[in-house]
């Protein structure tokens, strides 16, 4: 078995970051806390996925360079009815799993068994995320300020991770997108973006994420060119 | 197998039929991100072997019956093309491409933190365009690749190479005219990070010294492809 020589101590990433890829040991775990993204195995730190290794301190994480998002409670997300039945809807919020949108929490009032007259398989929806259980299972509501069918405009994607960027320190960047385009843009958590204004403004937004997406595959050098 | 023991298929001075030692592999380039739709992707050539491995997931398990409550389930799909090799491919699953998706998923769920991912499904589907000879192992290697691609935590990528015995002599990583007519084939699925196998099959027959001659091969094997691997992860496709 071949072992990493310089792998005496945890690398220090300093203030550049060091890509990782799954399975690399990251040195020894004495005083270290493995925090998301690694893992520690007989003494060693070992990254688990392909990211940036970052150190906080004592804690050593790895910032994934693609994730898939997972919901947390109070997120705002925007979902895809993917199924009903009679008092429930299955909500594709692009998680592992589907969430679950009861009747009591669904938009105005429905009569039981009158699901789909209110919101059918494929309408979008701007929720939020009322609860996550243990086995990942997820609640959303639409009731709360601004929750809603969508019924116009663009759901552009962008991954998770990403979202950081996009908005900026304080919302500046997302601000002077939205000047820019002169669009109104819901931004939620789980990466989708509720785009609406004139067509000129949806292709601006469109350029932007696609500009966004690329200067992060080429930051993290990833093999996507 | 064939076993056609007469065919003369390496040199006096020990060169392989293409004129590679014993200890050589063939030429390997891996690519990532070569489906944008897929949430991972990789393109691995071996030699002339071409395979594409797209992964999709974590996503809800479907049908419900195949849902794990404790877990996620690896949906794997390994298909070579009907124009992969010279004689056409009859198209759809058969019984050997059913055998090498059940053990790439038995391979890749001995890596993958599946309990992360309760009740859900990581789709994975292997193409295999070119096929020369180790498909299987071309398939999972790519495979490996591309759950690192997608972001999937895994404890190690699993490297899987093949050594086998032509004309009595140990050799890596055959070639079509190599598996076609020599005496044995042992491909097998390696973590090259702790030196773990997770899997292993075994064509033909091997003496004691020729098994470990063999498995030294692969050993080693692993850790030059395991390279070229961490190498596409990193830095893009790299030859």
């Amino acid at each position: 078995m071949r072992k990493n020589k310089d792998a005496g101590e945890p690398r220090d990433s300093g203030r550049a970051q060091l890509l990782v890829v799954p399975g690399e040991d990251l040195g020894d775990s004495q005083g270290l806390e493995p925090g998301h993204g690694v893992m520690e195995v007989n003494g060693r730190i070992r990254a688990l996925k392909r990211g940036m290794m970052t150190k906080n301190g004592s804690y050593i994480s790895v910032e994934p360079t693609h994730t898939r998002y997972f919901p947390r409670p109070s997120d705002l997300v925007i979902g895809y009815i993917e199924g009903c039945t009679n008092n429930i809807w299955f909500v594709d919020i692009g998680a592992p799993f589907n969430a679950i949108l009861p009747m009591s929490l669904g938009p105005g009032k429905a009569e039981f068994g009158g699901t789909r007259a209110i919101m059918d398989v494929g309408d979008a929806i701007l929720c939020r995320v009322q609860e996550v259980e243990e086995t990942h299972s997820s609640v959303v509501t639409m009731k709360g300020m601004g929750l809603r069918k969508i019924r116009s405009g663009s759901i552009e994607e962008v991954d998770p991770h990403l979202l950081g960027r996009l908005i900026g320190k304080g919302g500046q960047s997302l601000r002077a997108l939205k000047e820019e385009t002169e669009c109104r843009i819901v931004v939620a958590d789980n990466g989708r973006m509720w785009v609406d204004g004139d067509l000129s403004g949806i292709l601006q937004v469109r350029d932007k994420l696609q500009s966004l997406s690329v200067t992060s595959q080429q930051n993290n050098a990833g093999g996507r060119n | 197998m064939g076993g056609y023991g007469d065919v003369q298929m390496i040199d006096e001075n020990g060169l392989r039929v293409d004129g590679r030692g014993p200890g050589d592999l063939r030429e390997i380039t891996i690519e990532t991100g070569v489906v944008p739709v897929a949430d991972g992707s990789c393109r691995m050539t071996w030699g002339t072997n071409e395979a594409i491995v797209a992964v999709y997931g974590p996503m809800e398990a479907h049908p419900r019956k195949i849902q794990r409550q404790d877990r996620a389930v690896l949906d794997v799909g390994y298909n070579m093309a009907p124009f992969s090799t010279t004689d056409r491919m009859r198209p759809g699953f058969n019984r050997r491409s059913r055998e090498i998706s059940k053990v790439t998923k038995d391979a890749l769920e001995s890596v993958v933190l599946l309990e992360l991912f309760p009740r859900s499904k990581i789709r994975i589907s292997i193409e295999i365009v070119s096929a020369e000879a180790g498909t299987r192992c071309v398939g999972l290697t790519a495979a490996s690749v591309a759950l690192a691609d997608a972001g999937i935590p895994m404890t190690d990528m699993v490297v899987s190479v093949a050594s086998g015995k032509i004309n009595d002599i140990v050799v890596c990583d055959l070639n079509k005219e190599e598996d076609n007519y020599g005496e044995a084939d042992l491909p097998m699925g390696i973590l090259p990070n702790s030196g773990e196998l997770v899997f292993l099959q075994m064509d033909g027959d091997l003496s004691q010294e020729e098994f470990k001659q063999a498995w030294n091969y692969n050993m080693d094997a692993a850790h030059v492809i395991h390279e070229h691997m961490v190498e596409a992860l990193k830095g893009g496709a790299v030859q």
